[in-house]
This record gives structure tokens, C-alpha cells and sequence, in this order.
């Protein structure tokens, strides 16, 4: 008995978590990818209509509008963060004075919820409270700041908001990155003549590349799952023009009665993540057997 | 004596009541009126229902338009524990007769004569297959103006009757430094506005064929573009900030002063009233333009749930005719700002905007110029409505033409339905 336990005991530890991801991630994944299969509109109803959802799915011009926007959020979302978090982390590794204070100042936006951060964005970028009033009191009386209003530049505020948030992660995670390097290394190419620049562009970068694969992952899943951001920082205005597919998903499933039509959407946003996902991980993981 | 004897007579009463309590069921009540003189509303049902010995289970849902709500109540439906009533509206308590939750409250509504209280409009919307399954707590006029008296003093405008005469005013009132309309940028206020013009510009004929009846050839005259022509021209009236703004934000600055009109439902008089204005001398109601013989309703109800229980079907009754009792109707509408949904009741304790409203409603429902608020949820589907927002708020917002509106429009709808 004893002796079974011992042997079993991690499966049986692990059991229900197994068991719970199988049922609340793949069950449902198959669920939603059976949904959109049917006619259902309040309720789930097991009429099958073929692609017909994904077709009215494509016709509707305030998907394309959200999927438009989800590239541009990702592409400079991630890019931008990284940047940002990548040299925010070089510079608090050059040794300096009160490291740790400043460090918990960039981190701390992390600490923040979505929502306040949309919250407290939507009041900074607002024309009639914000930036542009804070200008033009000072007396730069044409100054002009009104992404937030404007349809077209309405996505790139929730790219600022989100940037803002997560930068200060990404820096961690680098920073952790760079305490790991070997001084060594950096040492031996310092003897060979290289600047401070060219050290950390040919050796400790390269040797940082598994914080690069952990930072882009976790910074696409917040991209592909942000919905709180834009509810409370647009609410997916001015009219829808800053939506992205999870609001819209939110929207057709849940407020306008259309889980068929919400369900293909889902469908195409776990696309969506394959598709970036998979050729990264397999690159990624192929050259590491473990 | 007389005093003692009512005085034991009332214990009795209240004896015989509490002990029917234990039999008289209980009802679960899922509602979204959480905020001030909502809650009121709904505590003063509850308190009556406690009077005729039904227990109130509060349900309370909150989140704005009830999105939340429903969620919940889906949920609940399926794995078959609904509750005994909920908040449903318009053409979703279709749906959900459709689905066979309902439960058939024919009795009640026949034992008190629903059928010559109601106007047959909101009977209407009420029945499934021709059945009661649901009751309505108050009707609400969406097509509103409502106005800063002093604004308009000083900008030397009239308050406008006409979309023509709105132009004129409204430029006068910019020229003089305000806001002419306060409006809050959000997809179902971009809604109730189109919905004022579409009234105002189309009338109440065309508002029926195209907007209630969906109808394609309706839909795709040269009305639906001359109507994106006037809705196009308020581009201009509205600040640079409203996008995202709250409804009631948008009702203090007329408050306030720095706007002088806005296009509401009649929920707006409740933040005029907690501001301490008065109606004629600080704000004033007028229909929207074009729009003063037409009504558009907006009517809340308690739809019904089927119900295993005895005791909770009897208590489902309870509360059904509790909801049509004139005292309930009196008092909710005093709160909400909306007026009863009942006919032929006192109206000596509502003010003029309710008045106006009363006698709109009565000689619109004989004109055909009472119909159905689409931005509202009481007109079409929320699938058509949605459709309906996305077109209205996504040309709002930008700077199309109307011709591209009204095609947009067109393609929309026809692929919601």
C-alpha cells in the first residue's frame, strides 16, 4: 500500500489538475469550435449550418476593423515593450544608486489592474482633462493630443496604456537575465576589445535569448486576451473604431444574442495564437532537447 | 375604542398574513436596479409582496444594461433553476418564449382585466402565443429634448420644434460659446439620437416599415439617406469629447449650463431632479424635433419563469397582479421618471414632463405614431438592433457621407436577421 502510494503518488497529485485542464480547456475549446458550427443565437441549439457563421463572420465590417487592430496592437505592443523593458534593464544594470527603489517604480504598474490603468489613462488622454488641457493652460494654446477621440488613432492609446503597464515586467525579466550572464564572458570580450555596445549586442543578448522566447510569449497572451484595457479605456470607441476580437466576441456572444457567430470569432482568435505560437515554439524549443 | 378596535384588527390581519407566509412561497426576482431611486422602486414591490405574505428573494445583478444580468439568467435557465421572474424587455421575452421558460399567467392578467388596463401596444409585447408571460412596471419616452432655458436666453435661440430649425439654433447657440448638444459618444446614446432623427425625418410610418418591420424596400429609399443627412449634420453640434462620455455626464452639463440641449429618454429627469432643478423655470422637456405627435416606448417588465413549486407558482401570481396594482405603478414611476404602464390612474402626484407624456402616449397609440424604441431593445431582435448601433455610432464617428451610411445600413441589417 505503502509502496503504491509512493510510486503513484505525483500522478495522483497531479490528477485533478490534468484532469480540470482537460475538461476547462480543451472540452471547452471543442465546445466553442462545435458552436460555431450551428445556428445558435440565445442558447446553444445543435442545428449545424456548415461555415455559414465564419462567413457572416467575414462579411461584417466591424470584424475586420478588430482583427486590423489586434495587428497593430500586437506587432507594436510587444515590439515596444520590449524595447522599452530591454533598456530600461541594461541601464539599472550598470551598477547604480538606489537600484532597487527605481525598480520597484517600474515594476510597480504591474501591480495595477487593467481596468485602473485604463481608467487612469482615459483621464490622462482625455482632450478636455488631460495632456491637451495641461498644455494649453500653460499657454501652448494650439497644442493638440486627441488620439483618444479620433477613430483612427484610438487603437494606439491602448498600446500606450498597455506599454506603460507592462514595460516594467518586461524590464524584470531581462534584468533577471542579465544578473544570470557569466561576468566572464563579458570580461573576455571586454579584453578582446569590444565596446560596451558591441559586448552587449554580439554576447550577452545572444545569451539572453530564452528571456526574449519567455517575454514574447507571455506578452502576446496578454495582447490576443486584452478586453478589459479597451473596455475601460475606449469602450471600443470612438463608434467601434478601437475594438479588438475579444470585444467583439464579448459583444455578439453575450450582448446582441449571436453565440454562433461569437463562437467562430473565438475560434479564429485561437487561430490567431496558433498561428504565431506554434512555428515560434517549435524554432524555439527544436534546437534545446531536453 | 375605534382606534383600539382597528388597532386589533390590523394585528390580525398582519397575523393571518405572516402565517400564510409559510405557504405562500417565495419569489426570486433577478432585476439590474441597483442605483438610488431604482433600488427604491424595487424595495417598495418587495415590501408589498411581503404584505400579502410572499417572500422576496432579491436577485440583484448589476452592470448597466443588464448584459450581466442575462448571462447570469442563461445560465441559470439551462441547468434548469430560473428564477421565478426576471427583468426582460421587448422582443427577448420572445425569445425566451420561444425556448419554453415562460410561464402562462392568463389567471392573473384575466382576473384583473390586464386586457382593458393595458393600451393593446404593450399588451402586445407582453404575450407569447397569445398568452401573458410577462408584466410591465412603467412606459418610458426616449424621444426627448431637454433643454437649458438660460442658455438659450443668452445665445438669443428658440428651442427648436423642427431638425431645421434645430441647425439654426444650435449654430446660434455655438456662435455665443456653449456646447449646442451635450452627447455622450457611447454606441446605444449615438442610437437613441439616430432614433430621434429617424422619427423626426422619416416619421413614424417610415420608422415602422424600416426599423420595426425591417423591411428591405423600407430600408433602402431615399429617406433612410436624407435621415443620415440631418444625423450626419449634428457631427458638428456635439464637443470633441463627448466619445466614451456617460450619459448622465452629458445631462450636467446641460445642467450646468454648458450645454444647452440633450436627446434622452425620460431617465434624465431624475438627474435634473437630484440636482435640485425645477422643470419650466431650470430645464425644460419638449419632444425632439419632428417628432412631437410620435412616442417611442421603452417598457420595462418582469417576465415570468415556469415553476415547479406550488407555493412559488401561487407566489408568482402574487406578485404578477402586485406589479399591475395601481399603488406599485404610482410609486415606481414617481421614482424612475418614467410614467405607468397601466391606464386610468390618478396622475395628480407627477409633474408636467409626465403629463406630457401621458397625453402623448394616449393620442399617439391612436395616430400610429407610437412605436416601438429600437435603440431601446423593444423594436427588432438585439442581433438587428446591434447591427442597427454598430452603422449608427461607426458614421457618427466619422466622416462618411450619408449615401455610405444608408448603404451600410442596408447590408447590415439584412445580414443580421
Amino acid at each position: 500500500m505503502f509502496n503504491f502510494l509512493e510510486r503513484n503518488l505525483p500522478k495522483i497529485i497531479i490528477a485533478p489538475t490534468t484532469l480540470a485542464m482537460i475538461v476547462c480547456m480543451y472540452g471547452f475549446i471543442l465546445w466553442t469550435g462545435l458552436l460555431s458550427l450551428t445556428k445558435s443565437r440565445m442558447m446553444p441549439q445543435w442545428e449545424f449550418v456548415g461555415l455559414e457563421q465564419y462567413i457572416r463572420l467575414f462579411q461584417n465590417p466591424r470584424w475586420h476593423v478588430a482583427l486590423d487592430n489586434l495587428l497593430i496592437f500586437i506587432v507594436l505592443f510587444i515590439v515596444i515593450s520590449l524595447i522599452i523593458g530591454l533598456l530600461l534593464a541594461i541601464f539599472l544594470d550598470q551598477k547604480i544608486r538606489a537600484e532597487g527603489a527605481i525598480r520597484t517604480v517600474y515594476l510597480y504598474p504591474m501591480a495595477i489592474s487593467f481596468i485602473v490603468t485604463g481608467t487612469a489613462w482615459k483621464w490622462i488622454l482625455n482632450p478636455g482633462l488631460g495632456i491637451e488641457k495641461i498644455f494649453r493652460d500653460m499657454g501652448f494654446a494650439n497644442f493638440e493630443f486627441r488620439w483618444l477621440v479620433e477613430q483612427d488613432m484610438a487603437i494606439y492609446t491602448i498600446v500606450i496604456a498597455a506599454v506603460w503597464q507592462s514595460s516594467g515586467f518586461v524590464m524584470a525579466m531581462f534584468l533577471a537575465g542579465l544578473r544570470g550572464v557569466d561576468d566572464n564572458l563579458v570580461k573576455a570580450a571586454k579584453i578582446d576589445g569590444a565596446s560596451t555596445a558591441k559586448s552587449y549586442w554580439y554576447v550577452i543578448l545572444p545569451i539572453m535569448r530564452p528571456v526574449f522566447f519567455s517575454a514574447i510569449v507571455i506578452l502576446t497572451h496578454i495582447a490576443i486576451k486584452s478586453f478589459d484595457l479597451v473596455q475601460a479605456l475606449t469602450g471600443g470607441g470612438p463608434g467601434y473604431a478601437s475594438d479588438l476580437p475579444a470585444n467583439f466576441m464579448y459583444t455578439f456572444a453575450f450582448n446582441r444574442a449571436q453565440m454562433g457567430l461569437g463562437a467562430a470569432s473565438a475560434i479564429i482568435m485561437l487561430f490567431g495564437v496558433l498561428a504565431v505560437l506554434i512555428p515560434y515554439l517549435y524554432s524555439e524549443l527544436r534546437e534545446r532537447p531536453a | 375604542m375605534k382606534q383600539n378596535m382597528k388597532m386589533t384588527s390590523l394585528a390580525a390581519a398582519a397575523f393571518m398574513a405572516s402565517s400564510t407566509a409559510f405557504s405562500a412561497g417565495e419569489v426570486e426576482v433577478l432585476h439590474w436596479w441597483t442605483s438610488g431611486g431604482e433600488a427604491a422602486s424595487v424595495n417598495y414591490l418587495k415590501d408589498k409582496l411581503d404584505g400579502a405574505g410572499v417572500s422576496w428573494s432579491d436577485f440583484a445583478v448589476a452592470g448597466g444594461g443588464g448584459e450581466n444580468a442575462m448571462t447570469v439568467l442563461k445560465s441559470r435557465a439551462i441547468s434548469g433553476n430560473p428564477p421565478t421572474a426576471a427583468q426582460i424587455k421587448g422582443p427577448s421575452i420572445q425569445e425566451w418564449g420561444d425556448l419554453g421558460f415562460l410561464a402562462d399567467i392568463n389567471g392573473v392578467a384575466k382576473d384583473n382585466n390586464w386586457d382593458g388596463l393595458l393600451p393593446s401596444v404593450v399588451s402586445d409585447v407582453m404575450k407569447h402565443n397569445g398568452n401573458y408571460v410577462a408584466a410591465p412596471v412603467n412606459v418610458h419616452r426616449v424621444n426627448w429634448l431637454w433643454s437649458n432655458p438660460e442658455v438659450f436666453r443668452k445665445s438669443g435661440a428658440t428651442i427648436p420644434t423642427t431638425w431645421d430649425d434645430f441647425m439654426v439654433q444650435a449654430k446660434k447657440i455655438q456662435d455665443a460659446g456653449y456646447i449646442a448638444l451635450a452627447h455622450g459618444g457611447q454606441d446605444w446614446q449615438d442610437a437613441t439620437v439616430f432614433e430621434a432623427v429617424v422619427l423626426g425625418i422619416g416619421g413614424p410610418e417610415y420608422y415602422q416599415k424600416a426599423f420595426v418591420e425591417t423591411d428591405m424596400d423600407a430600408l433602402n429609399s431615399d429617406t433612410t439617406t436624407a435621415v443620415f443627412e440631418t444625423f450626419g449634420k449634428l457631427r458638428q453640434f456635439i464637443d470633441s469629447n463627448s466619445p466614451g462620455r456617460d450619459w448622465n455626464v452629458a445631462t450636467s452639463m446641460v445642467i450646468n449650463g454648458e450645454a444647452a440641449m440633450q436627446i434622452m429618454g425620460d431617465w434624465a429627469k431624475g438627474e435634473f431632479k437630484v440636482a435640485g432643478k425645477s422643470v419650466g423655470t431650470d430645464y425644460t422637456c419638449t419632444a425632439a424635433p419632428d417628432t412631437s405627435g410620435s412616442f417611442t416606448f421603452n417598457v420595462d417588465s418582469f417576465a415570468f419563469f415556469s415553476q415547479s413549486d406550488l407555493g412559488n407558482q401561487q407566489a408568482q401570481k402574487v406578485m404578477a397582479k402586485e406589479i399591475l396594482g395601481s399603488d406599485f405603478q404610482e410609486v415606481f414611476n414617481l421614482n424612475k421618471g418614467s410614467i405607468p404602464a397601466r391606464l386610468g390612474m390618478s396622475r395628480d402626484k407627477f409633474d408636467s414632463c409626465a403629463h406630457d407624456s401621458m397625453d402623448a402616449f394616449i393620442a399617439s397609440s391612436q395616430t400610429g405614431g407610437l412605436v416601438p424604441s429600437f435603440a431601446h431593445g423593444m423594436a427588432v431582435s438585439s442581433a438587428v438592433s446591434g447591427a442597427i448601433y454598430d452603422v449608427a455610432t461607426n458614421f457618427f464617428n466619422s466622416d462618411q457621407s450619408a449615401a455610405e451610411g444608408a448603404s451600410q445600413l442596408v447590408s447590415a441589417v439584412k445580414a443580421a436577421k
